[in-house]
C-alpha cells in the first residue's frame, strides 16, 4: 500500500535541516528580481497606456451610490483593442506580439 | 466549577473590551483605508468613521486590522448597503448573520440600512434599485425591518433613497410610507439630504415638501453627500446621486434649515468615488460640524428659554 | 404557456412583481424599459431606467477592474472593460459581496475569443483571485520554524501540514508569475524574455500579501502538502517528476512564505 519510497529519513531529515538553517533566503519576488526579468527585453513597448497602478489593489467595495460613468450599450460593438506590454516569447515558439498589436474591430 | 467561573469572566472582558465613544453631535465621514495614517496623524482628530458592513464580511486581513484600529480612537456607525430589504423575497439569513455577526464584533453606535432592494433570486446586482409604495409593499418591508431589528438585537436607521424613476402602481407618497414604516417596527431613521434633493429634482416635487412631511423627530443620523447632473429624456435635469464630490450649497442649505429645527444630529459626509486626500474630506465635515455647534448653542439656550 | 411567460400587470396578489418586471432589462440592453416604472407624471423613463442599468453594469465592471487590476493593465482598460461587460451580463454576481465575485472570470478569459492571442492571461487572473482570496483570508499566526525543528526525525516523513487560511498555489504553463508582478509594480513595463512555467504561491501571514515564484517540483510538493498528504508522500511524488528538486529550499520558501498553519501526524485528526 505504500508506495516504494525513494526519499529516506535521513534524506527528510536533512533536507529540513538545510531549509531551517537558510531561511531567509527565498524571499517574495523582489523589485530588483521584476526588474530583471523585464531588462531581459529591451523593445519599447507599444499601445499600452502605463497606468500608475498600486501594487495592492484591496479589491471591490460596494457601492451605495450612483456612477456618473455612462456604459449601458448594446452589444453592438464586439470591438477589440488589444494592447499589451506583456509582450514575449512562448514557449512553443508562439509569440505575443512585439509589435502594436493591429485594432482588429469586426463592425 | 473553575471553567464556568473562567469563562463567565472571559465573557465580561469581552463585553468591555471596545471603548464606548459619544457620538452625539458629531460629524463624520466615510472611512477610507487610504485616510488611515492622515487620520491617526491628525493633530485635530474628532468626529466618526461609517463603514459599508458588507467590506467587512470577510474572515480576517488588513479590512478588519484597519476598521479595529480606526473603532480604538473613534465612534463608528456600520452602514449596510446589501440587505435588500425593499425586495420581495425573504432576507438572506446568512447574510443577515454576518451583519449581526460585524454589529457584535464592532459594537457601532449606529447601525442602518437602505430603503432598497438589490437581489432577485439569486443573482445580486451592485445597486439600491428602487420599489413601489403601495400596503403591500409596506407590510413586506416592515417585516423585513422587524427581522433585522430582532436578529441584531437593537434598532436600525432606515435611510431614504434617490431615485430616478416612479412606480405607476405606488399609493402611497414616499414619505407616508416611511412614516408607516416607523410606526409599524418602531425603527429609526437615516437622513439623507442629497437623496433628498436629488430624488426631489428628479421627480418634480419640492424638496422642502418633502422634509416638512418627514418624520424628523425619529431621525438619528444624516447624510450628505455629492452629485452629478445628467439629462432626462426631454433634455430636463436628471441628477445622480454620484457621491463623487463636495456637498452642493442646496443641499447645505437644506441641511442647515433640517438642524436648525431638530438641533444636532450625527452627520455624515458621503464621498464614495473620485476619493480626494484627507484634508478636503476633513473640510466638508468640519463645515457640517460648524452647523451643528451652531445649533447645538441655539438649541440649549432654547431649551433653557423653555423651561424657564 | 402564454399565461406563464406574459408579464403581470396587476400587482393584485402579487407584492413582488415589481422585482421580477424590473430585472429583466437591467443586464438586457436590447430589452425595453418596462412598464411599470415613468417619469413624473408620466413623461418618459427610457434614460431614468438606464441610470439603473448603468449602475449594475458599471458597478460591477468596477469590481472585476479593481480585483483584476494587472489584467486591466495587461489589455488596456478599453479592452479590459468590454471583456468585463461580456461576463458581467452572462455571469453577475450571485453574492452581495463584491470580493467574492470575479471566481469564474479566469475561465471566463480563456474562452473569450479576443483573448486567444494572450494565452498567458487567464492565468494572471487567477492569480489576481487568489491574491483576493488570501486579503480576505482568516487571520492566524504561521507555523514557526522551532515547530518544524521540534518534530523527532524519525516522525517527519508522516508529518502533514495544515494549510494556513491565507495561502494559495496557481499554477501556469507560462510565466504568469513575472507578467503578474510587473503589471502590479508601479513601474513601466517593457518586454519579458521568458517562457518558462511558473507556478506562485501565495501568502499573507500576517497584513501583506506576498507572492512566490516555486521552482518546477516546489510547486507539486506545497501543493500536495497543503492538500493533507504527508511530507515522504510528497516529497517523493515531486522529486520522481523532477529529480532535481532541491527539497530543503523548497520547505523553507513554504515556511517563510506562511504556507503552514501547524503540523499534525499520519492521517487528518
Amino acid at each position: 500500500m505504500s508506495m516504494k519510497s525513494t526519499i529516506s529519513s535521513a534524506m527528510l531529515a536533512s533536507a529540513v535541516a538545510a531549509a531551517l538553517s537558510s531561511l531567509a533566503v527565498a524571499g517574495p519576488l523582489t523589485e530588483a528580481q521584476v526588474k530583471s526579468a523585464m531588462d531581459a527585453g529591451k523593445e519599447k513597448c507599444f499601445g499600452v497606456a502605463l497606468k500608475g497602478h498600486n501594487d495592492c489593489a484591496a479589491g471591490p467595495g460596494t457601492t451605495c451610490q450612483a456612477t456618473s460613468t455612462v456604459d449601458y450599450q448594446g452589444n453592438a460593438w464586439k470591438f477589440v483593442d488589444g494592447g499589451t506590454c506583456t509582450t514575449m516569447k512562448l514557449p512553443d515558439g508562439r509569440m505575443g506580439s512585439p509589435e502594436p498589436l493591429s485594432r482588429d474591430m469586426p463592425s | 466549577m473553575s471553567t464556568s467561573t473562567g469563562n463567565g469572566s472571559r465573557l465580561a472582558l469581552v463585553s468591555q473590551r471596545l471603548p464606548q465613544h459619544q457620538i452625539a453631535g458629531l460629524a463624520g465621514t466615510s472611512f477610507k483605508h487610504q485616510h488611515l495614517p492622515a487620520i491617526l496623524a491628525d493633530d485635530v482628530p474628532g468626529g466618526f468613521f461609517e463603514v459599508h458592513a458588507e467590506n467587512y464580511m470577510g474572515a480576517g486581513g488588513p479590512p478588519h486590522a484597519a476598521l479595529a484600529r480606526i473603532r480604538e480612537d473613534f465612534p463608528v456607525s456600520l452602514h449596510g448597503v446589501c440587505m435588500s430589504i425593499g425586495g420581495p423575497q425573504p432576507l438572506d439569513r446568512t447574510h443577515l448573520t454576518r451583519f449581526k455577526d460585524l454589529v457584535d464584533r464592532y459594537e457601532p453606535a449606529l447601525v442602518s440600512e437602505h430603503l432598497a432592494w438589490s437581489t432577485h433570486g439569486t443573482t445580486f446586482y451592485n445597486d439600491l434599485l428602487p420599489l413601489p409604495y403601495t400596503e403591500a409593499t409596506v407590510g413586506r418591508v416592515a417585516d423585513h425591518i422587524d427581522e433585522v431589528q430582532e436578529t441584531i438585537g437593537r434598532r436600525l436607521l432606515l435611510e431614504n433613497p434617490s431615485t430616478y424613476v416612479t412606480f405607476v402602481e405606488s399609493t402611497m407618497s414616499e414619505t407616508a410610507f416611511i412614516r408607516e414604516l416607523v410606526k409599524r417596527t418602531g425603527c429609526g431613521l437615516l437622513l439623507d439630504i442629497n437623496n433628498v434633493f436629488v430624488s426631489a429634482t428628479n421627480q418634480g416635487y419640492s424638496a422642502l415638501d418633502y422634509l416638512g412631511d418627514f418624520p424628523l423627530e425619529h431621525v438619528g443620523e444624516i447624510h450628505l453627500a455629492g452629485h452629478a447632473e445628467q439629462q432626462d429624456d426631454e433634455g430636463e435635469l436628471l441628477l445622480i446621486d454620484s457621491h463623487d464630490g463636495p456637498v452642493a450649497d442646496a443641499v447645505w442649505k437644506l441641511y442647515e434649515m433640517v438642524i436648525a429645527r431638530t438641533g444636532p444630529i450625527p452627520t455624515l459626509i458621503e464621498w464614495d468615488s473620485a476619493i480626494p486626500d484627507w484634508p478636503v474630506l476633513k473640510r466638508e465635515a468640519t463645515a457640517a460640524q460648524r452647523i451643528l455647534d451652531r445649533h447645538a448653542q441655539v438649541g440649549s439656550r432654547e431649551k433653557f428659554r423653555a423651561s424657564v | 404557456m402564454q399565461a406563464s411567460s406574459r408579464i403581470p400587470t396587476a400587482p393584485v396578489g402579487a407584492a413582488g412583481s415589481y422585482v421580477a418586471r424590473f430585472v429583466p432589462p437591467l443586464l438586457d440592453p436590447e430589452q425595453q424599459t418596462p412598464a411599470l416604472v415613468s417619469g413624473p407624471n408620466g413623461k418618459a423613463a427610457v434614460k431614468r431606467f438606464n441610470v439603473y442599468r448603468n449602475n449594475v453594469t458599471v458597478s460591477l465592471i468596477e469590481a472585476l477592474a479593481a480585483t483584476f487590476p494587472a489584467t486591466e493593465r495587461i489589455t488596456g482598460e478599453t479592452f479590459f472593460r468590454a471583456m468585463a461587460r461580456f461576463h458581467v451580463r452572462e455571469t453577475p454576481s450571485t453574492s452581495p459581496l463584491l470580493f467574492e465575485y470575479g471566481r469564474d472570470f479566469p475561465d471566463f478569459i480563456a474562452r473569450y475569443e479576443y483573448a486567444q492571442s494572450m494565452p498567458w492571461l487567464a492565468d494572471v487572473a487567477r492569480i489576481e483571485r487568489a491574491w483576493l482570496d488570501v486579503y480576505h483570508a482568516a487571520d492566524a499566526p504561521a507555523l514557526t520554524p522551532d515547530a518544524l525543528a521540534a518534530v523527532p526525525p524519525n516522525r517527519l516523513g508522516d508529518a502533514v501540514f495544515m494549510a494556513h487560511p491565507a495561502v494559495r498555489i496557481v499554477r501556469s504553463d507560462f510565466p504568469a508569475v513575472t507578467i503578474f508582478a510587473v503589471n502590479r509594480a508601479t513601474g513601466p513595463v517593457s518586454r519579458i524574455e521568458t517562457s518558462a512555467s511558473e507556478s506562485a504561491l501565495i501568502t499573507r501571514p500576517e497584513l501583506e500579501v506576498a507572492i512566490r515564484n516555486l521552482t518546477p517540483g516546489a510547486d507539486i510538493l506545497l501543493d500536495r502538502l497543503l492538500s493533507g498528504v504527508p511530507l515522504a508522500t510528497a516529497a517523493e511524488e515531486a522529486t520522481s517528476r523532477y529529480p532535481s528538486l532541491d527539497l530543503a529550499t523548497a520547505i523553507a520558501t513554504a515556511l517563510e512564505a506562511g504556507a503552514f498553519l501547524a503540523i499534525h501526524y499520519g492521517e487528518k485528526p
